[in-house]
């Protein structure tokens, strides 16, 4: 290697005697170790470093959960259709029947709760797009996309990250509920565990569709008016806050494709024993069908659309 | 395994590009560009903002798909092989990449990670490289807390973690003052000369070329004007300028001095003789001999040496000027100049 040296160099004459090159020296130009070649190296890299950022900031985690319990506590706790309904007459056992035919549970508070885990999915998944965006800013995208790494596990990444904040969120505000009174009697532990499973598939499905729309963006604002444009519609034409049965015909219709019914759904089956808009099993594979497609799709469009 | 085996195949050229082209929409960034790099060299490309520098960097580390061209960088092809291109480089890139909230060390350990490379082997060698640059000291603070030539070592250790044979620097020492630029410019020497690897810079600091440089290629508006050494490239715009001026305007001795055998050229502007001459230093004193002995005075005399700038000015017709980039790129050069200068 030695013998390859250019002929032009200013310094040809000091390279002549090549210096004693130290074994600590030689370490940066020798042979480099095996790489791995797996595709899913660097994924716990990348998902780790976002999530560090999160769990090592306290107070990014606490103004993220303000907005779900200001829902439930507030919202939640003012829209009493209970002593709406006693108010005008109604016994208490035709108070619980109404409740329970709108509602599939006698308990407005406790259906909002389990429709505010999937508020706080939606709103921890759209932010997934943002931290593109922010990568794609400052550099770190390039560097990333300079490595070897699969373009794939750049966006998985950011999908994971997404998921874990997900879960980690869902689970603090769904013990924020129980203390506020949400019903608990119907808990089981695969009910739980199931909700979890939900959650996870939810995330992964909107993680992949916020980080997909960011892969080509530059501009944080657009992210912001698209979360916006998505996550609203996707809130209000759900049965997150109000069940399906109380709206319109037309509306119906999009809240049945709309996926966060159908986390909301198996959640209230398996948190608070609601009856179903539809089976459980037609909610997992929705969601199953969800997660997947978005994430193939995600992986798809980054071998096409991030490097330019 | 793969290093040994590029090796043998490329003989003494790392980088070969051919009719290289980018284009985005109707600008041609890089417009059919083609250059070989020559393995332990020191290559620089030079050019105004906008010139295609970062473009053909991007391309050559894969970010970037040219538009027509090919590439062989490190014995692979660029459009064949793209993560074999990208095991073999390092690149340290214009913008500061760091993240901010991590610690020197977890930053080259990130990038190790990214590489794929084991742990067992990163750990010590992200040490090492660390003490390279010299900021063991500060390896365990938060980048955020870093001074802009701080983090620009850093960026550097990143870039050296793949054990690189090739790497990329574009514009490494933007916005670093004076001193900071020269400590920059010792690891890229000492890159170079103790292990023995290939650097790729552009620059637009044109006395950087000039004291980094092994060869530079001149680009604007995507086109390589000129390749050579920076002497090559001096000597090529012909030699020495002395200005004399003298007291008087009258008589016009232009003839006279032009039949000195050093001189090449002479042009009269007033009082002054700007001269183009072959040895300087030998042509002076027979040039005031001459004038001395018309009778005039000399109250002035001054010998320039071409600098690179002349002889960008002689190629390019102008000076290297700030050309307006894209938003994009100029966010990111304030980004850059700024947190250099934090």
């Amino acid at each position: 290697m030695e013998k390859t040296k250019p002929i032009t160099s200013k310094e040809t004459a000091k390279e002549e005697q090549p210096k004693e090159v130290s074994a600590e020296k030689q370490r940066v130009v020798r042979a480099a170790p095996k790489l791995s070649r797996s595709p899913l190296h660097g994924l716990w890299a990348l998902t780790n470093r976002d999530l560090r950022k999160w769990y090592t900031n306290p107070i990014q985690l606490l103004t993220s959960l303000i907005q779900p319990v200001v829902w439930l506590a507030l919202f939640g706790k003012a829209l009493n259709f209970g002593t709406f309904i006693s108010g005008s007459g109604a016994t208490l056992i035709q108070q619980n029947a109404i409740l329970q035919g709108f509602f599939g549970t006698t308990s407005y508070f406790s259906f909002l709760a389990c429709g505010m885990l999937a508020f706080v999915v939606l709103f921890t998944s759209a932010f997934s797009g943002m931290s593109v965006v922010f990568d794609r800013r400052f550099g770190f995208l390039n560097k990333a996309l300079s490595t070897p790494v699969a373009r794939g596990a750049i966006v998985m990444g950011k999908v994971l990250q997404s998921v874990g904040r997900s879960l980690i969120q869902s689970a603090i505000v769904l013990v924020i509920a129980i203390i506020l009174g949400m019903e608990t009697s119907h808990f089981t532990v695969v009910g739980i565990a199931g909700t979890f499973v939900i959650i996870f598939l939810m995330a992964t499905g909107l993680s992949a569709l916020f980080t997909m729309l960011a892969l080509r963006s530059s501009d944080w604002q657009t992210q912001v008016a698209l979360i916006n444009l998505i996550n609203l519609p996707l809130l209000f034409a759900s049965n997150a806050l109000f069940p399906v049965k109380i709206m319109p015909t037309w509306l119906q219709d999009i809240v049945k494709v709309n996926p966060v019914s159908y986390a909301n759904d198996a959640v209230r089956q398996m948190l608070i024993g609601a009856t179903g808009m539809s089976s459980l099993w037609l909610d997992f594979a929705v969601l199953i069908g969800f997660a997947f497609v978005l994430s193939a799709i995600g992986i798809v469009l980054s071998w096409r659309l991030l490097s330019k | 395994m793969s290093a040994t085996q590029a090796e043998t195949t490329m003989s003494s050229i790392i980088v070969t590009v051919e009719n290289l082209s980018k284009a985005f929409g109707k600008l041609k960034a890089v417009d059919n560009i083609s250059f070989e790099v020559k393995m332990g060299e020191i290559f620089g490309f030079v050019g105004p903002n906008g010139a295609g520098k970062t473009t053909t960097i991007n391309m050559l580390t894969t970010l970037m798909k040219p538009s027509s061209g090919n590439a062989v960088v490190c014995g692979y092809d660029i459009f064949k092989d793209p993560n074999e291109v990208r095991r073999n480089v390092g690149v340290v890139p214009q913008e500061y990449t760091a993240d901010e909230d991590m610690t020197g060390i977890n930053n080259v350990l990130l990038c190790a990670d990214l590489y794929g490379i084991p742990r067992s082997d990163s750990k010590p060698h992200a040490q090492e490289l660390l003490k390279l640059v010299e900021l063991q000291d500060a390896a365990k603070r938060k980048v955020s807390t870093y001074s802009g030539g701080m983090r620009r070592r850093l960026e550097l250790a990143c870039g050296l973690i793949n054990y690189p044979k090739l790497l990329f620097l574009d514009e490494p020492t933007l916005g670093l003052d004076v001193q900071t630029r020269t400590v920059v410019w010792k690891y890229i020497k000492m890159l170079k000369d103790e292990y023995r690897m290939t650097l790729f810079l552009t620059t637009h600091y044109l006395e950087e070329a000039d004291s980094l440089c092994d060869r530079i290629a001149i680009i604007d508006h995507g086109h390589i004007i000129r390749i050579g050494s920076p002497e090559e490239l001096k000597e090529s715009i012909g030699g020495d300028v002395i200005v004399v001026t003298l007291k008087e305007t009258e008589p016009d001795i232009s003839s006279d001095i032009a039949n000195i055998k050093l001189v090449k050229n002479v042009q009269k502007n007033d009082n002054n003789y700007r001269i183009k001459v072959e040895l300087g230093e030998e042509a002076s004193p027979q040039i005031t001999d001459l004038i001395r002995s018309k009778g005039l005075h000399v109250t002035k005399v001054s010998l320039t040496k071409p600098t690179l700038d002349e002889a960008y000015l002689e190629f390019t017709g102008r000076s290297l000027r700030e050309e307006e980039a894209d938003r994009m790129q100029m966010f990111r050069q304030r980004v850059t100049v700024r947190r250099a200068r934090s």
